[in-house]
């Protein structure tokens, strides 16, 4: 399905995109030619804006069953690693599911990670408030305040959340991770701040899927905004009524 | 009042008395190094892990918190519902109350990920969450049942009794259904998905309090040498039968309004029939052990003492089987992300999770017992909480027999 | 006998505590500056607030995404990292530890927070 004409250019364009450093502008085609500007000569300095929201489309038809590229990318940025305990132990963020219609056997492959609902369950019952949801949509884990009770995991309809289960050295500086505490995508909260992708987006664009695609769920304009507003998409799990930040499409 | 003539004295330190203390000192002692371990290696070397993330630590202290408001129950029979006979032991049950909650409270914060910030559970809150409204429930608790203890016991504040008494009988009903919501809100959970959960943790609570009560009341007598009266037993041996019958009852109810949905048929089954572990622990340990095995002691004709110790015991354990399946088989059906379709992945999707405890975690957990133990053995030395005689005569002069 | 062992445990701690007392107390740390020369405010008041700075801003970036001030913990350990070991822990000769040692106050930051500079993978980070 990627040897189409279409895809290769959609390929390319992401590859530039990926290239492009921070700021200088993101150029999107979009089925009729359209410049998106895209967050321009962000520095951080700005803070998360309530105008904002930020969410996130899957193409489930682009993804590709045993393509690892976005679970790769997100332990690379995030410096996750295998702990050293069993492996139900370990963080995972990001992970893929392989999907198959129990009626029809059809087969369906998707990345699964924290949904950034609207109206989180994590965020309601923590009991200290440290998770919460930033002005811009994004829910976070504030390691500072959190306790380590895990309710939150027991909240999540998505399996969203890992606990850290032993010491931790290896974290990338932007990324403060350790024991003890609950963690989820962060949406590369540290990436999104000056202005770039989340890294799974990035890498799965470089791997030429181009399945993910990350941006402004209010701004009309925004080549997200107007791919859910033409085709058919969903959120999982609709029926709990959470709204969640990331769509799919194909499921 | 023919309880102003009860005399109340310490409990003697006798050989039996030390050998006691000592050995529930010593499980306490296991308790404290599994956390200096836990604490130092974290999580890793328990059975939890991100599929499994409460584990026997949870259900040892949720276990002893609610058995904590259950414990209140012959306090509270005394002084909100007069009955006279309970009063000379109403204290006994007020002090067992905060040691059962200080005992499950202490587990439940030593299993935290970050137990060295127990400072930020008290300074933030979240009042949208179950467990930030138990933090109050729970340290209300301790001032509430309390100040019921020092009302009943200071002759001056005596006429507070009653007051107190119905303040700490809400708050409990309160506390365990904040308890019971714990699990009640878990939305995405279907092994949660019940109102029913709150009634059903109260009417278990009164089981199970009654049962460690008893089991203590026997203890305390056989260390101090004062027999229990048959009339008070027998009392209590049927109050018992009654808080079992009733469970047995809304764990029926239960299982039954799940069937009645069939998205629910799936968890249902596994709990029910085809869960390995878990409905073993179910139909043996809750239901044959915690159930009908105490109905059987506590109801067939005749009484003995020891017969209602084995159906306390019984019921301890049916109660451990509950948490059990309630805590870990809820969590070991997984969550059905996309109905309709199987799905797996490598963090376990769609597949049912194993839970194997480990040595330091349920040592933690037994630390819990422990420390609930500890505290009613020294508070029953130094301080006036037992009657000096626990005969027919004291508890209950104008009883006919 | 009770008594006794009180003694006992009185003279053991008497000693025990000698060795503070006998000179001037606790050495003074000797840490080590790598970069001597102006920090974002004076020594006198970046040795009494800087928690306070850390903690406003670990609020303002953690929840609404500030990033880029003056007080950021990452500036911190960039400047002060022992070039030796890259970090600004593992001796005392080293900025945080050094100072927290002789202060004996417990420090938590580096449970989550790397510690180390040169600790940057991911392509799209800058420090």
């Amino acid at each position: 399905m990627s040897e189409s004409p279409q895809a290769g250019r959609r390929a390319f364009l992401g590859a530039t995109a990926a290239a492009s450093a921070a700021g200088l502008g993101f150029v999107a085609l979009a089925p009729g030619v359209q410049l998106i500007k895209f967050a321009a000569a962000k520095t951080g300095a700005e803070g998360a804006s309530g105008k904002v929201r930020w969410g996130m489309l899957i193409d489930t038809t682009r993804c590709a069953t045993g393509c690892k590229e976005c679970v790769s990318a997100c332990a690379t940025e995030n410096a996750i690693e295998p702990g050293s305990g069993r492996p139900g132990q370990s963080s995972q963020w990001i992970r893929k599911i392989e999907l198959k219609e129990q009626k029809t056997g059809r087969e369906i492959s998707l990345p699964m990670m924290c949904q950034h609902c609207a109206e989180p369950p994590c965020v309601d019952v923590c009991p200290t408030g440290a998770s919460f949801k930033r002005a811009d949509g994004i829910v976070l884990v504030d390691r500072h305040i959190c306790i380590g009770c895990r309710y939150c995991m027991m909240a999540c309809p998505y399996k969203a959340r890992s606990f850290v289960h032993e010491p931790l050295t290896q974290q990338n500086p932007e990324v403060p991770r350790g024991k003890g505490c609950v963690e989820s995508c962060t949406l590369c909260v540290h990436r999104v701040d000056k202005g770039q992708q989340p890294a799974c987006v990035e890498a799965c664009a470089k791997s030429g899927h181009e399945a993910m695609l990350f941006g402004d769920l209010n701004d009309s304009n925004s080549e997200i905004s107007k791919r859910i507003a033409s085709t058919a998409t969903s959120q999982v799990r609709a029926d709990l009524r959470l709204d969640p930040g990331v769509r799919y499409q194909g499921v | 009042m023919a309880n102003t003539a009860v005399t109340f004295r310490e409990i003697p330190g006798k050989g039996g008395f030390y050998a006691l203390l000592a050995a529930c000192g010593a499980v306490l002692l296991l308790g404290a190094y599994a956390y200096f371990q836990m604490e130092h290696h974290g999580h890793v070397i328990t059975g939890m892990d991100n599929q499994m993330v409460w584990g026997m630590p949870h259900v040892i202290a949720l276990f002893l918190i609610v058995a904590a408001s259950g414990a209140l129950n012959v306090a509270s029979t005394a002084s909100v519902f007069g009955k006279t006979i309970y009063k000379p032991l109403a204290p006994l049950s007020a002090l067992l109350a905060l040691a059962l909650m200080a005992g499950g409270l202490t587990v439940l914060m030593l299993d935290l990920g970050r137990s060295d910030r127990m400072i930020i559970a008290a300074t933030h809150f979240n009042f949208k969450s179950v467990f930030a409204l138990n933090v109050f429930l729970y340290t209300g608790f301790f001032t509430i049942v309390g100040a019921y203890l020092w009302t009943m016991r200071e002759r001056r504040m005596n006429r507070w009794t009653t007051t107190a008494g119905v303040a700490a009988f809400i708050w409990r009903l309160t506390l365990t259904t904040g308890t019971g919501s714990v699990f009640g809100f878990l939305v995405a959970r279907e092994a949660y998905q019940s109102a029913l959960l709150a009634p059903l943790f109260i009417v278990l609570s009164f089981a199970y309090g009654t049962a460690l009560f008893l089991l203590t009341l026997a203890a305390a007598s056989a260390l101090s040498g004062r027999p229990i009266g048959d009339a008070v037993l027998r009392r209590l041996k049927n109050l018992l039968a009654t808080f079992v019958a009733g469970g047995l009852y809304l764990v029926v109810v239960f299982h039954l309004t799940n069937l009645y949905f069939t998205r629910n048929h799936g968890v249902e089954q596994f709990v029910l029939l085809d869960g390995g572990i878990i409905t073993g622990v179910f139909w043996i340990g809750q239901i044959l052990i915690g159930g009908v095995l105490p109905l059987l002691l506590l109801l067939a004709p005749g009484m003995t003492l020891n017969r209602i110790m084995t159906a306390c015991v019984a019921i301890v354990i049916g109660g451990l089987a509950q948490m059990y399946v309630t805590i870990i088989g809820g969590q070991a059906w997984p969550l059905d992300l996309f109905p309709g379709y199987a799905a797996r992945s490598s963090f376990f999707d769609g597949e049912i999770h194993n839970y194997a405890p480990s040595l330091v975690e349920t040592l933690l957990g037994l630390g819990g017992f422990a420390i609930a133990a500890v505290m009613v053995i020294i508070a029953l030395k130094v301080l006036r909480l037992l009657p000096e005689k626990l005969d027919n005569l004291t508890l209950d002069p104008h009883h006919s027999k | 006998m009770l008594r006794r062992l009180t003694h006992l445990l009185v003279v053991a701690l008497a000693v025990l505590a000698m060795p503070a007392y006998a000179g001037q107390g606790v050495p003074k740390p000797m840490l080590t500056i790598e970069n001597p020369g102006e920090c974002v405010a004076p020594p006198e008041v970046i040795r009494r607030t800087h928690m306070d700075l850390l903690k406003h801003q670990r609020d303002k970036t953690m929840h609404e995404g500030q990033r880029g001030t003056k007080s950021s913990l990452n500036a911190c350990i960039e400047c002060h990292a022992s070039k030796k070991t890259g970090s600004v822990l593992g001796g005392n000769e080293n900025f945080c530890q050094g100072c927290h040692a002789y202060v004996a106050v417990k420090l938590d930051c580096f449970e989550c927070h790397q510690p180390r500079t040169g600790m940057i993978k991911a392509a799209g980070v800058k420090p």
